[in-house]
């Protein structure tokens, strides 16, 4: 009983993970961000903040232990880059996150590489390093509870935070 | 601050100091080298104390250095139901067949009373009861606030008199008391006594703060925080309360530990995607680069004589352990076991180097000597990570953390100890989950 329960949660959580895949559903990526894109249609103002998380994606996913973007990666931040382009004012923060099967002090290590690798890309692609800041959290602020690989997949990511 | 500064100048009235030299084969000893030993059996009456106020300080300190020697391992405290010979006939002199008859082969008395400056005076002696002789014993004063650092200082003196090492009684751990979700986790920096007590908080869990590290003093911690949002490298002072940046810097300062001397911090810092150690010389403030290679190198630790460091770095691909010279010089991997190595920490004995490892899926606490050779692992888990050594390294803290489902249902991080035969797992009990411990030096 408690075991059918489990796999119910963990196959919810791995579709919500194939869905953040693709480039154009980034937003659904954002996980537990879902209530705003439910009603993006009439209250999302373009330009928003609202509107870069639910309509570009405001994070990106890593495999385990690497810090190299992913190919799905790249997409969504081709898309943050020319909606930042297009919106010169925002200035931002990208947070690096890692999964929790790693030690504290090498996952705030990893969490700033990641956070790093979002931030290069973002530069070679036109927005000026000048509006990023990094931080890293390490494995400290995790999205998806639970300690499986759906979880951990969610939590292994790149965030851009506009300030 | 008073208290630590009555006990310093306390610490030098040793009134008694009597050596009873024994036939060598008859002596009550312990080999601590030694796994599955048998515990030995030690009885620990109330102090006994002049007037009501004094008996019941005598009752707690037995209790503690009772509670100290238990959780050793290595003493098995007899139930004071067995006790034949009363508290108050024993300060007379102690009936040895009457403790025989119980099986106790160690005794402990002690007697409190108060000095006439407000102060209270601790006298105790061990004896060995089947030799009939006396092993050791002290007299000490200080305030009477300060009772349970006299029951560990006898604790202390017990386990060195019987095991030839130096005790860990006499300390503090700091730590990471932990509350909330893992995605709303609050951290706070705590402080407590070895056992438990005397616990504090040192932040208000309004920044998040890890690894806190105590200084040689113990007056000082180093830790990581995030004030204002900006995760750095900060030093608190225990006496002051005050904290203060270890420096600027343009990365993420981490990974921070003092030098054994106190003038230095080791830390690692993040700059455009990499992590290199540095020191920063606390008394000229000037920070010096250590390490240099694309990868990550962190959790600096020095060698007890301060010529070493020992860190971990995934420059061979996955993470390993390494030693250069304190000036960066020669970065060897001493490391090659299957899985990945990482926070090390080098004994204060200087003889092991205590680590993290990951390998299966399973995490593991384990030690090897500085050539890398010996490696021994002594605790297992979903996720055990960040020993800590007691200062006489032959105990280690770390923590544990279960797996949680979905819903957040079965977190839990607590610390634990284990002793170096990795026979001896205790859990540390704290009021909130906590993490990272750090192990004091013996209190000044």
């Amino acid at each position: 009983m408690k075991l059918r329960f489990l796999s119910i949660f963990a196959a919810a959580a791995l579709l919500a993970a194939c869905e953040s895949a693709p480039s154009d559903t980034g937003a659904k990526g954002g996980a537990g961000q879902t209530a705003p894109a439910a009603s993006a249609v009439k209250t999302i103002a373009p330009g928003s903040k609202e509107d870069f998380v639910a309509n570009v994606g405001d994070r990106v996913f890593f495999d385990f232990d690497k810090s190299v973007l992913r190919a799905d990666a790249k997409a969504t931040l081709a898309k943050q880059a020319a909606w930042l382009k297009k919106y010169g004012n925002y200035a931002m923060t990208i947070e690096g996150h890692a999964d929790e099967r790693g030690t504290r002090e090498y996952n705030l290590a990893l969490g700033e590489k990641r956070a790093n690798a979002v931030k290069e890309f973002l530069a070679a692609n036109g927005v000026a390093a000048s509006r990023v800041k990094v931080v890293s959290y390490g494995k400290e602020r995790p999205v998806a509870l639970g300690s499986n690989e759906a979880a951990w997949s969610q939590n292994r990511r790149g965030v851009t935070v506009l300030n | 601050m008073s208290r630590i500064r009555s006990l310093a100048a306390l610490a030098a009235t040793v009134l008694l100091g009597v050596l009873v030299s024994l036939p060598a084969g008859a002596e009550v000893r312990i080999d601590i080298t030694r796994g599955q030993m048998k515990p030995l059996p030690i009885a620990i009456p109330d102090f006994a104390g002049a007037g009501p106020q004094d008996g019941r300080v005598g009752a707690d300190i037995a209790r503690v250095v009772s509670a100290d020697l238990e959780r050793s391992g290595l003493f098995k405290p007899v139930d004071p139901k067995a006790f034949i010979q009363t508290v108050a006939s024993l300060q007379v002199q102690p009936r040895f067949p009457d403790w025989k008859a119980i099986n106790a082969e160690a005794l402990v008395v002690g007697k409190v009373e108060a000095t006439g400056d407000g102060r209270i005076k601790v006298e105790f002696r061990l004896w060995d009861v089947f030799a009939e002789s006396y092993m050791t014993g002290w007299t000490l004063a200080a305030a009477p606030a300060d009772w349970r650092r006299l029951a560990h200082k006898v604790a202390d003196a017990i386990y060195k008199r019987v095991t030839g090492e130096d005790g860990y009684f006499d300390t503090q751990i700091v730590y990471i008391a932990e509350s909330g979700p893992k995605n709303d986790r609050k951290k706070r920096l705590a402080i407590m006594d070895q056992d438990g007590e005397g616990h504090r908080f040192l932040t208000d869990g309004s920044e998040l703060v890890l690894t806190p590290r105590f200084s040689p003093s113990a007056r000082e911690i180093t830790y990581l925080s995030y004030y204002r949002g900006v995760p750095r490298v900060y030093i608190f002072n225990l006496d002051t309360g005050r904290r203060e940046a270890l420096g600027t810097f343009p990365g993420m300062t981490f990974a921070p530990r003092f030098s054994p001397d106190g003038n230095k911090v080791v830390f690692s810092m993040a700059e455009d995607g990499n992590t290199e150690i540095y020191e920063m010389n606390l008394l000229t403030r000037q920070k010096a680069r250590l390490t240099n290679s694309p990868a990550i190198e962190t959790a600096p630790s020095y060698a007890p004589d301060g010529s070493q460091i020992v860190f971990e770095s995934d420059r061979g691909g996955g993470q390993q352990l390494y030693i250069m010279g304190a000036t960066g010089a020669n970065p060897t991997r001493i490391s090659f076991g299957d899985g990945r190595y990482a926070t090390p920490v080098w004994s204060p004995r200087g003889d092991l180097i205590a680590f993290t490892k990951q390998k299966g899926g399973q995490f593991f606490i384990g030690v090897m000597r500085p050539d890398g050779s010996g490696e021994r692992l002594l605790a297992e888990g979903f996720l055990v990570e960040g020993p800590t050594w007691a200062p006489n390294g032959r105990v280690l803290s770390f923590f544990r953390e279960a797996p949680s489902d979905e819903r957040g249902r079965g977190q839990s991080v607590r610390l634990f100890t284990i002793d170096l035969t990795g026979v001896n797992e205790r859990v540390l009990l704290t009021p909130l989950d906590g993490s990272d411990p750090a192990w004091s030096p013996l209190i000044p």
